[in-house]
């Protein structure tokens, strides 16, 4: 780990303004990516700012009957939050299907969305990589690359985005609020992550000096229909090779409303908005599910030795919408499916 | 960064000086204040400079959780956090839940389970496991292996693991009600 200096913020306006006085300044909040990152050089600020004093780790409603998450509450209480459990189920599921309970209890809203991918070679400092050292090309392309991309991927990059929690957060609807020392503004979700296009080494639309404050979860929780289905190398504290969230809202057998989002498969957690199209005024039926699936998986590329996600994705997707239809899991489970 | 102190290392070279600073810590109940660099984990806290080294450094990446120690009652990987971080916590290691003569209930029944071989997971395991007690969200076998999940054993002492922290998580249990 290279040298640095390291203040605590005592406020969000403090910690805005600490970050444009250096070099190169990140902020910390649990410090279970960063620290990791830094131990073996990939990240190498000469600052950091801590987090864990700001007084930003509240849950509660908001006017208009959603849920505002602070950025340093952690994943572990946000998960087991009775609002969170009950309204947000998917939510609440995402988050404990990630990590380990170590993990959650420090790791915090805020920085689940500012992790980094956990591509082999991104953190191998002895090979090329594009996100870590722009230009210098990609190993994981022609490399071994099972937990790899199969859409939104560009020459320069094929990483994945790692996360669990912000696939619910795309399929929910979250809303980015963000401060700087210029004020404060709000992100789509969809809008935070992007995909590596010329830029790998840019995983999110957040500008330098920027700091997350908070999660806006909207009223629309499909606690009644809904599922978080995660396929991985072994049935605990893996990252995903494929994972699919889904809200459903239906009117009898028909579906009303559709959130599809998959993890795993790209730079960014990927939600399909015409997929959801398709699916929305359909009967709920696994014909229905096969047609949204292979709307979602149709321009996807494999790698070669992630050529099996593919197929995995689509069943993936038919599964998890069957599960959601049939109202399989309920708010109440504390634990996911954990036998796919 | 209100002293520098030269490191002693065991080759005798001389290092540049570290910039270091006096850090307060609430350690099973005792204060100790350290002298650390910024970057200095909770773990080589506990370790080099406490002198607790019931707490192991396994794969200091937060992998195996043979690090855990609870921080205000939870558990965390100690190797992920830096000790500056954790001023004013209240930090428990193996070395506060029990003693050579009075085992804490954990302990005691990883013994009779023979839940270790090696040994070099055991501290991070019955951490994990007060945690999980702590946290009162697992029960049946499987929620008490998806819970413990944190804590990699190489031994693959998991059977004995799992009916050890099973007889202290159904104890605590019959004792509430």
């Amino acid at each position: 780990m290279k040298p640095f200096t390291l203040t605590r913020a005592e406020s969000v306006e403090a910690a805005v303004r600490d970050f444009t006085g250096y070099q190169e300044a990140a902020f910390i909040g649990g410090g279970t990516n960063i620290l990791d990152l830094m131990k073996e050089n990939v990240a190498e600020p000469t600052h950091l700012i801590g987090l864990n004093k700001l007084p930003l780790n509240k849950i509660e409603a908001t006017a208009d009957g959603g849920l505002r998450l602070g950025a340093t509450a952690t994943n572990a209480d946000t998960a087991w939050n009775p609002e969170v459990q009950q309204r947000y189920p998917l939510l609440s599921q995402a988050i404990l299907a990630g990590a380990s309970p170590q993990l959650r209890n420090m790791a915090t809203n805020g920085g689940n969305l500012m992790q980094r991918t956990r591509c082999y070679y991104f953190y191998d400092t002895a090979t090329p990589c594009n996100k870590r050292e722009p230009g210098s090309g990609c190993a994981a392309i022609g490399g071994y690359n099972r937990i790899h991309a199969i859409l939104g991927a560009s020459d320069k990059c094929i990483a994945t985005h790692p996360s669990d929690m912000c696939v619910a957060l795309a399929a929910l609807e979250a809303v980015v609020h963000v401060r700087s020392k210029d004020g404060e503004r709000q992100i789509k979700f969809e809008d935070f992550h992007r995909l590596p296009g010329d830029e790998p080494q840019r995983d999110n639309t957040l500008e330098p000096g920027e700091l997350i404050v908070a999660l806006e979860l909207p009223k629309q929780g499909f606690a009644k229909n809904f599922s978080y289905l995660k396929l991985r190398d072994r049935q605990s504290y893996a990252f995903a090779l494929v994972s699919v969230a889904v809200g459903l809202e239906l009117e009898g057998s028909t579906i009303k409303t559709a959130r599809l989002a998959l993890g795993g498969v790209a730079h960014k957690p990927w939600r399909d908005q015409d997929a959801e199209a398709l699916l929305e005024g359909q009967p709920a039926t696994e014909e229905t599910f096969k047609k949204a699936a292979d709307k979602v998986l149709k321009g996807a590329k494999g790698q070669g030795i992630n050529d099996f996600k593919i197929e995995l994705a689509k069943r993936a997707i038919v599964r998890a919408l069957k599960q959601a239809a049939a109202g399989e899991h309920k708010a109440a489970d504390i634990f996911t499916n954990s036998n796919p | 960064m209100s002293t520098v102190s030269t490191p002693s290392s065991a080759d005798g070279q001389l290092r540049p000086p570290v910039p270091t600073a006096p850090v307060t810590l609430r350690i099973n109940g005792e204060t100790h204040t350290l002298d650390l660099a910024p970057w200095t984990s909770l773990l080589d806290a506990l370790r080099e400079y406490a002198g607790l080294t019931g707490t192991k450094k396994g794969c200091d990446h937060g992998q195996c959780g043979a690090c855990t120690v609870l921080v205000d009652g939870k558990r965390i990987n100690s190797c992920l956090t830096l000790a500056v971080l954790q001023e004013g916590a209240d930090i428990t290691t193996i070395e506060g839940l029990g003693s050579e003569h009075q085992l804490h209930p954990l302990q005691q029944a990883f013994i009779d389970h023979d839940a270790f071989q090696c040994g070099y997971c055991t501290p991070g395991q019955i951490c994990s496991a007060q945690g999980l007690i702590n946290e009162g969200k697992a029960h049946s076998e499987d929620e008490i292996r998806e819970l413990m999940s944190g804590n990699i054993c190489r031994c693959g002492a998991y059977v004995g693991i799992l009916a050890a922290v099973k007889e202290v998580v159904d104890a605590k249990t019959a004792s509430k009600q």
